[in-house]
């Protein structure tokens, strides 16, 4: 989509009135989960007399994301989610839809370090945020640690839910470098595979972390 | 011209000699004694990198210059008939490019394609959809087959009964048997439809270049798919380029072209640009295939020592507007049994046609079967695996089922106490199987480069149980390079033909034609390599990357060296798959054994360990095949307690058609799960291979409800075993 030359836009603050707005725009669901994710002082605080921060659309908007460390200006309908505009606007295609409702994790990505379901999320609110996608993580010929892992363990299949574990399973290793089996479940409880690999995905992640304690690193 | 050639073929302790008559450029077939350095090793699938990446180009990621975003207007009404269509409000919205009728005349099911649009992008092709104006007259429809089987009911096609005619089978007398029988079990079992939920949404992107077409698509056929368009657009198949690099998922759903596919080419020819359409999850659900229904009559008989006397079902299922159902597999196939009949009938309602689903009929059928096998024994008082074993028909099984019960302490578990408050724990076992070996028809090209890399081609796709790795392994192992030294390329229909991916039939059709093509590439190497060795081509052998005189190792160079001396740029060998020769046992065995707690409170069962034992002639990659047998487990895991298509009789509408209210396997839902092989010489191909996908999703269910039989006492003779089932089981007993 084509650049603008207005200069970057800046995340609004979130306000009751504006959160409302939204979850009626968007269904409460969304709202939710993309509250869920935000620090909590910026849901919090920031509350304006008249409560609407600004207003977006109908028609598309400049926004400036900060994905896998680079800052990218796209113009994107409000409506657009950030799943959409990673795949139709930023050629990120790592990143799946399946469900298209928050209920299979394809579309995983980190928020600050975070993972979330980028379907679940506008565009416009993920400015301000650092995004990391399957493609900010590693390369084939440089592959983030969970991604050696999978393949090691081979935690695949057909291959489509991959990029989503793998995020939550990296987002997991980060927050706590020696999960237990268990964590490691429920860190991955949101993941949907149809192929059933699930059994290698616990193998490769438990390798991870006995690796990362034997050797002291994440 | 055709040679004779004996083989030890069977299992470890159990083989025989076979004679096949193979022809002459076949390669020796892989028999027992046979010594491998990639072959049977656990290996990590060569593209696992770009997968765990998200680098693999699935068709759904191909983005191409200029590229339109297709949509599908779908029925609303599960039977109507379409008076008035009118395009030209669509049409006029800014950025809609093309607009195309489908032409039906009569909707059959709420989800039936209508019309279609391409737009610059997703968000206006969502808007224009609602400007297709459209007048349906509603009629009456039925979406339950009990209801669809009456004479009253409304017919799904004019002038046709609901009822399809039955197909039987059978032999002996079942009758007779069933009346002299000393006991006779009866009960009627019904399964939900499942449907196959592939991650990846089947759908396409078109492309035009003058009259010749290209197709990205999410298929497990190319071959098929290119046909089938050569067809529509009255092209030679040549004009017609399919190319699926890789497939999010099928499970049989994607073996036809459907509709989607020309519709995505229709419209990329109707606006002139390449058009992209991909399936949103609820169509996925609702209009892409499904396994049918099953209502199962089932009767058996025996002779008080638990040998079975009869065996006879009357089934009935429903495949929506298209036909498919039967679950007669497992009654033909896996007990010996004098007297065998299976009556299987069709029926159609107003929802979305079924497609193939792994092991089309066989976890139905396998699940009916194998829970009345443990009431039967129940009535006999045998313990339930010993009246399978007595009736038992394959040897591999025979094994299998000894090797099962001794990993999974079957005699300690049937003893053990099976009390906790609420909760009772149950075991049971199920015989699994299926037919096949593997076809002919596909052909490979292997080239060897001058920098000693190989690469190999073959028309196949993966499904995602690792087609590149199985044959990068097979042409690996039959050149004696290491692993990395060889490149598959798969998916495009420029290349060699090969047969569609489904039915257990890719490994066994499509290694033996790597295997051979590599053989021949291996023979031309061998012209090159044998005067610089001062020796005959056929005293040379390759092994661990070096070309050597078999009878003096000293005299050697480097496979990379031999290479080198290729004097244009590379040299190529194709192959073939010859016809099936004969064979150990054409069918695979396979049991497995599931361990459950069921809660008798609140009727929710628990699935805590399944051993999971298999046998494929011989396993190429044991680190996928047994990905791959987990997998087949974990959706019979879903098929037991969770996944039913929800149709609501009063509307016709599937009230489930997403990936929360269809449920699934998580990873929550996980139980323990031990993969065991037995391998087998199997002969038929020079591999010795067979397929696996199917054999692994068909005993799951089965042994889950024996176990729950065995748990509470009682059993649930419907699928999936919800808790309200499971509470209802309980109340009647």
């Amino acid at each position: 989509m084509s650049s603008d030359r207005r200069k970057p836009t800046r995340p609004p603050a979130i306000t009751r009135r504006s959160f409302l707005k939204r979850a009626v725009a968007t269904g409460a669901g969304a709202v939710a989960a993309t509250l869920a994710h935000l620090p909590a002082g910026e849901a919090a605080g920031n509350e304006l007399a008249e409560g609407i921060a600004e207003h977006l659309g109908p028609g598309a908007v400049a926004i400036d994301l900060r994905i896998n460390g680079e800052l990218r200006r796209i113009a994107v309908e409000p409506r657009v989610t950030l799943l959409r505009a990673l795949r139709e606007h930023l050629g990120l295609t790592g990143t799946k839809l399946v469900c298209d409702r928050g209920a299979c994790g394809a579309c995983t990505v980190h928020l600050d370090g975070r993972p979330v379901t980028s379907c679940m999320m506008l565009a416009v609110d993920a400015r301000g945020h650092e995004i990391t996608t399957i493609e900010g993580l590693g390369s084939p010929a440089r592959m983030h640690p969970v991604q050696s892992a999978f393949v090691e363990a081979d935690a695949l299949q057909c291959g489509f839910c991959t990029p989503g574990l793998v995020m939550s399973v990296a987002a997991a290793i980060s927050r706590n470098p020696s999960a237990s089996p268990d964590e490691i479940r429920r860190a991955v409880a949101g993941n949907i595979c149809r192929c059933g690999a699930y059994p290698h995905v616990f193998d490769a992640a438990l390798k991870l972390v006995r690796g990362g304690r034997k050797q002291g690193i994440a | 011209m055709s040679r004779r050639v004996t083989l030890s073929l069977g299992i470890e302790g159990a083989t025989r000699d076979v004679t096949v008559v193979i022809p002459d450029d076949e390669p020796t077939p892989w028999q027992w004694g046979d010594r491998f350095e990639i072959v049977g090793r656990p290996t990590p699938r060569v593209d696992g990198p770009v997968k765990a990446t998200g680098v693999a180009r699935y068709s759904y990621d191909v983005d191409l210059p200029g590229m339109l975003y297709g949509a599908i207007l779908r029925s609303p009404h599960p039977h109507a008939r379409v008076r008035r269509l009118d395009l030209s409000a669509a049409s006029r919205l800014a950025g809609v490019r093309a607009a195309i009728s489908m032409g039906v005349r009569e909707v059959r099911f709420a989800g039936q394609e209508v019309a279609a649009l391409a737009a610059v992008s997703s968000d206006i092709a969502a808007d224009a959809l609602k400007l297709i104006d459209v007048d349906y007259e509603p009629l009456a429809f039925v979406a339950d087959m009990d209801l669809a089987a009456s004479d009253s009911a409304p017919r799904v096609f004019e002038g046709r009964l609901n009822v399809g005619k039955s197909s039987s089978s059978g032999t002996g007398d079942t009758e007779h048997a069933l009346a002299s029988a000393a006991v006779v079990h009866e009960a009627t079992y019904t399964t939900a439809v499942q449907t196959h939920v592939s991650l990846e949404t089947h759908g396409a992107v078109a492309r035009w270049d003058g009259d010749s077409l290209t197709v990205w698509c999410s298929t497990q056929a190319i071959f098929g798919v290119r046909d089938d368009l050569a067809v529509y657009f009255n092209l030679p198949p040549e004009k017609v380029r399919v190319i699926c690099e890789y497939l999010g998922g099928g499970f049989g759903s994607k073996l036809g072209s459907g509709p989607e596919i020309v519709i995505a080419s229709r419209l990329a020819k109707a606006a002139g640009a390449p058009v992209k359409l991909m399936l949103s999850r609820d169509c996925e659900h609702i209009a892409t295939g499904n396994r049918p229904n099953s209502e199962q009559k089932v009767r058996l008989g025996a002779d008080r020592d638990g040998t079975l006397t009869a065996i006879d079902l009357v089934e009935r299922g429903s495949g929506g507007i298209g036909g498919g159902s039967g679950s007669a597999g497992p009654f033909r196939s896996i007990y010996r049994c004098p007297n065998i009949r299976t009556q299987e009938t069709n029926v159609f309602i107003n929802a979305g046609p079924s497609a193939p689903m792994r092991a089309p009929g066989w976890p139905q059928g396998c699940f009916a079967l194998e829970l009345a096998m443990d009431e039967l024994a129940r009535k006999l008082k045998i313990d339930r695996l010993e009246l399978r074993r007595r009736n038992n028909v394959h040897p591999v099984r025979a094994v299998e089922f000894e090797l099962g019960a001794r990993a999974f302490g079957w005699a300690g578990k049937s003893a053990a106490k099976k009390l906790n408050g609420p909760i009772r724990r149950g075991i049971g076992v199920a015989g699994s199987g299926w037919p096949g070996t593997g076809i002919s028809g596909p052909e490979a090209l292997a080239i060897a480069r001058r920098d000693g890399r190989v690469e190999v081609r073959i028309g196949t796709q993966d499904i995602g149980t690792g087609t590149r790795t199985i044959i990068a392994m097979v042409a690996a192992e039959e050149l004696g390079i290491p692993l990395e030294q060889v490149v598959c390329e798969i998916g495009d229909t420029r290349y060699p033909f090969s047969v569609p991916s489904g039915g257990s039939l890719t490994v066994p059709s499509t290694a033996p034609a790597v295997r051979q093509a590599a053989s021949h590439l291996k023979e031309k190497l061998f012209r090159i390599a044998a005067p610089l060795l001062g020796a005959e081509p056929g005293d040379l052998e390759t092994r661990g990357g070096v070309i050597r005189v078999r009878f003096d190792s000293s005299r050697a160079l480097k496979f990379a060296d031999v290479c080198r001396r290729i004097p244009g740029d590379s040299i190529s060998a194709q192959g073939e798959r010859v016809m099936n020769y004969e064979g150990f046992y054409n069918q695979q065995g396979g049991c497995q054994f599931a361990e459950v707690e069921v809660d008798v409170e609140t009727g929710i069962v628990r699935v805590l360990k399944v051993v999971a034992v298999h046998d494929a002639g011989r396993i190429i990659d044991p680190l996928t095949a047994r990905n791959q047998i987990n997998g087949g487990v974990l959706m019979g895991v879903g098929y037991a307690l969770f996944e039913a298509r929800r149709m609501d009789p009063q509307t016709g509408l599937m009230v489930n058609p997403t990936m929360d209210d269809y449920k699934l396997v998580g990873p929550l839902d996980v139980p323990e799960i031990e993969v065991m092989f037995v391998e087998v010489a199997n002969g038929y191909n020079n591999t010795g291979s067979i397929g696996l996908g199917e054999a692994a999703n068909v005993a799951t269910a089965a042994a889950i409800a024996c176990a729950v039989h065995d748990a509470i006492g009682v059993p649930v003779r419907s699928l999936p075993m919800t808790p309200d089932r499971v509470l209802a089981a309980l109340g009647e007993a």
